[in-house]
């Protein structure tokens, strides 16, 4: 049964049973993460669904949510957290994307995808027709998807939904890009990272984490920058108490 | 798919980088990565790891007439080949330029410099001769795939063995591994690639460039040469003018780069020489390190232990005689082993598994799935007690719980009547038991 395996290894092939009741036969799947009803149960990447039941697509862990409010029961997201490096969009995630082509009224962004999102000149904080943003080719910009379908060209935008630029927008000029497993991304902005915080204690940094894998540092120095760039990178493979001696082992020098 | 491009800042931090003689990974401008080379269970099989950088490297072997203008010559065939996997931008079954010139060199590199001996390999002059085949696959690509590669390809055929011959008359006689030792190439000196990357006009210097420094460079050298500083091949692309002095000091490097990188592959192949020999594990699979993202563990669920021999006891006495059914293992291809009749494979449908585990426990009647049940609740029992004490390997998936189970004495003890071979059968049994017990301790 689903509920069991939550927090398991799953492989792919596996069937979770859910737990029947009695609305189960009209029940349908929503479309939308977080467009969930109380009581609905959204199947997240790597299931599937399969009779009565989710069919597991991806190995990983299984991992559930709870719907919100008086959901309970059946209800909530079911996903699989795996570990993989090529990124699929997803609408309302934050990416950083480079400028490949700039045509006519749009730019292209590759953002790690199978295809390139296109990006209006007019998604930007500010900008008119007259008023045209500063992009040039090979700019990475930081922003977030609005359309992302199966088969489809993902649309990104840099401005939210009140027009602000909040954070996105064309990234400075220096720093260092490199990239990541998606796996560690997750890790890293969840709230309750450490990783982040330690870090902070060392020296001052900017620091952009795009959802697609790649990372964007830029500190005082290029060694400094190197350094936070190399430690991130190591970070996925460490337990919290190498991480801790490796912390030390930094702040001491 | 199209390659993933290079932005205006990682070029700018490259090359800032470059100047202030720092790169990515934390090398000095002469370091070389780390290089590791792991050998497969076959002859002449190898991987070798530069950094990220993968190739594999397989030599074959094959009895073909020689060509008319050199009779007396064995023939050699170099392949290199650059599929999506190492990298998305390379497109599968076209010569790309690169691949070409990848190529190229490795053939001017190994077969040029004469480092095998051809002449070795003739079995009759004009009839027939070995033709060597050395193929190259890039695995994983995060630059420099020439050196990587020409190490690749020196020490597959290092390792390789080829088949015995021995001519009588006209007669060719070919002879198995088993028949008589393969015998291994006769190797004159072993060429290595070293690649020099140039930026600013030649200004700075880089050994061993990885894929984003190779984006930004303005030139490569390539410098072949074996350890006894001679040099194989020479070659410059990118058109950058090189100085006198400096072709020098990239051949003094090329030197020392060489020495090591030769004694690094001698280690290997002695190595493996030895593992073979003594009869280790070799292969690839041994030779994988284990990265673990997240430590999998599984909280030891205590176990109620009182009573239980005084169950066990009472359950072997209540028991019918063990049915002789699956007294005999069935040895299906070694390594695999069928005992009994009928028991299911656990690792397809838990579930369903499980339920019919059930419908079978269900079932009272006295056949042999009633005398099944019987011994799954009695070496349970036992594995109970040894819980505590033995070693038991829980792994998170339920899937994948292992139990070990070496006939032990607590075991010899309740269990005086049944055979060893029973005890074999039922242990499978023994686990599906052991997981509904943890399940429903959760």
């Amino acid at each position: 049964a689903a509920q069991e395996l939550v927090g398991r290894v799953v492989l792919p092939g596996d069937v979770l049973l859910l737990p029947s009741h009695p609305e189960a036969d009209g029940e349908r799947l929503p479309l939308g993460p977080g467009f969930a009803p109380p009581g609905r149960l959204v199947c997240g990447p790597g299931l599937r669904r399969c009779g009565a039941g989710l069919l597991v697509t991806k190995c990983g862990l299984l991992r559930h949510r709870q719907a919100g409010g008086a959901g309970g029961g059946s209800g909530g997201a079911y996903w699989v957290d795996s570990q993989q490096k090529r990124y699929v969009p997803v609408k309302g995630d934050h990416v950083i994307g480079i400028v490949t082509i700039k045509a006519g009224d749009i730019f292209k962004v590759d953002v790690g995808g199978s295809e390139q999102a296109s990006l209006s000149y007019l998604a930007f904080e500010g900008a008119t027709k007259r008023n045209r943003p500063n992009v040039q080719v090979g700019d990475l910009i930081y922003g977030q998807f609005i359309v992302a379908n199966k088969d489809m060209e993902p649309e990104m935008v840099c401005i939210d939904s009140s027009g602000r630029a909040n954070g996105m927008g064309v990234i400075g000029h220096d720093g260092l890009l490199f990239k990541v497993s998606l796996g560690l991304i997750r890790k890293l902005l969840a709230p309750s990272c450490e990783i982040i915080q330690e870090l902070g204690q060392l020296y001052p940094f900017e620091i952009v984490f795009g959802m697609n894998g790649r990372i964007w540092v830029k500190a005082k120095t290029i060694q400094q920058t190197l350094i936070v760039a190399n430690i991130l990178e190591a970070c996925e493979h460490m337990t919290a108490e190498q991480r801790t001696q490796a912390f030390a082992k930094l702040s001491e020098s | 798919m199209k390659e993933t491009p290079l932005s205006n800042c990682e070029r700018r931090f490259l090359l800032r980088a470059i100047e202030e003689r720092k790169r990515l990974d934390g090398r000095q401008s002469y370091d070389y990565r780390n290089v590791r080379i792991s050998f497969g269970a076959d002859y002449g099989c190898c991987i070798v790891e530069l950094g990220r950088t993968k190739v594999l490297g397989q030599v074959s072997c094959e009895l073909v007439s020689p060509k008319l203008n050199r009779a007396t010559e064995g023939i050699l065939f170099f392949n290199l080949e650059l599929s999506p996997m190492a990298s998305p931008a390379f497109e599968p079954g076209r010569q790309s330029e690169l691949l070409v010139k990848l190529n190229r060199l490795l053939e001017r590199c190994l077969r040029n410099s004469k480092c095998i001996d051809t002449e070795s390999l003739c079995v009759v002059a004009g009839v027939k001769v070995w033709q060597i085949r050395v193929d190259l696959h890039l695995l994983n690509h995060d630059g420099n795939i020439i050196d990587a590669a020409s190490i690749a390809a020196i020490v597959a055929l290092c390792h390789f063995r080829r088949p015995d011959v021995s001519v009588q008359g006209d007669e060719v006689t070919l002879y198995t591994p088993e028949e008589r030792d393969p015998v291994p190439l006769s190797i004159h000196h072993m060429p290595i690639c070293v690649s020099f990357a140039f930026f600013q006009q030649g200004t700075y210097l880089l050994v061993d460039p990885s894929e984003r420094e190779e984006r930004v460079m303005d030139g490569l050298l390539v410098i072949a040469m074996n350890k006894h500083r001679e040099i194989c091949t020479i070659q410059s692309s990118g058109g950058i003018m090189l100085l006198k002095d400096q072709v020098l000091r990239c051949s003094k490097i090329t030197g020392v780069k060489v020495a090591e990188i030769t004694e690094l592959i001698q280690k290997a192949l002695e190595n493996d020489r030895k593992v073979r020999k003594e009869g280790g594990k070799f292969g690839f699979a041994e030779s994988i390190p284990n990265q673990k993202i997240s430590a999998f563990k599984m909280e030891r669920a205590p176990v109620d232990t009182n009573d239980v021999e005084e169950q066990a006891e009472e359950i072997i006495t209540k028991a019918d005689p063990p049915s002789e059914v699956f007294a005999k293992p069935i040895l299906q291809t070694p390594g695999t082993a069928q005992i009994g009749e009928g028991i299911e494979n656990s690792w397809g449908d838990l579930e369903e598994s499980e339920r019919e585990e059930q419908e079978e426990d269900n079932s009272d009647d006295a056949t042999t799935s009633g005398v099944q049940k019987m011994e799954t609740e009695e070496i349970s029992g036992v594995s109970k007690t040894k819980k505590e004490a033995d070693t038991i390997i829980l792994s998170d998936s339920e899937e994948e719980v292992v139990v070990v189970l070496e006939p032990e004495e607590t075991r010899k003890k309740t269990r005086t009547h049944t055979s060893a071979k029973q005890e074999n059968s039922s242990s499978k049994k023994t686990f599906n038991k052991k997981r509904k017990k943890k399940r429903t301790t959760h």
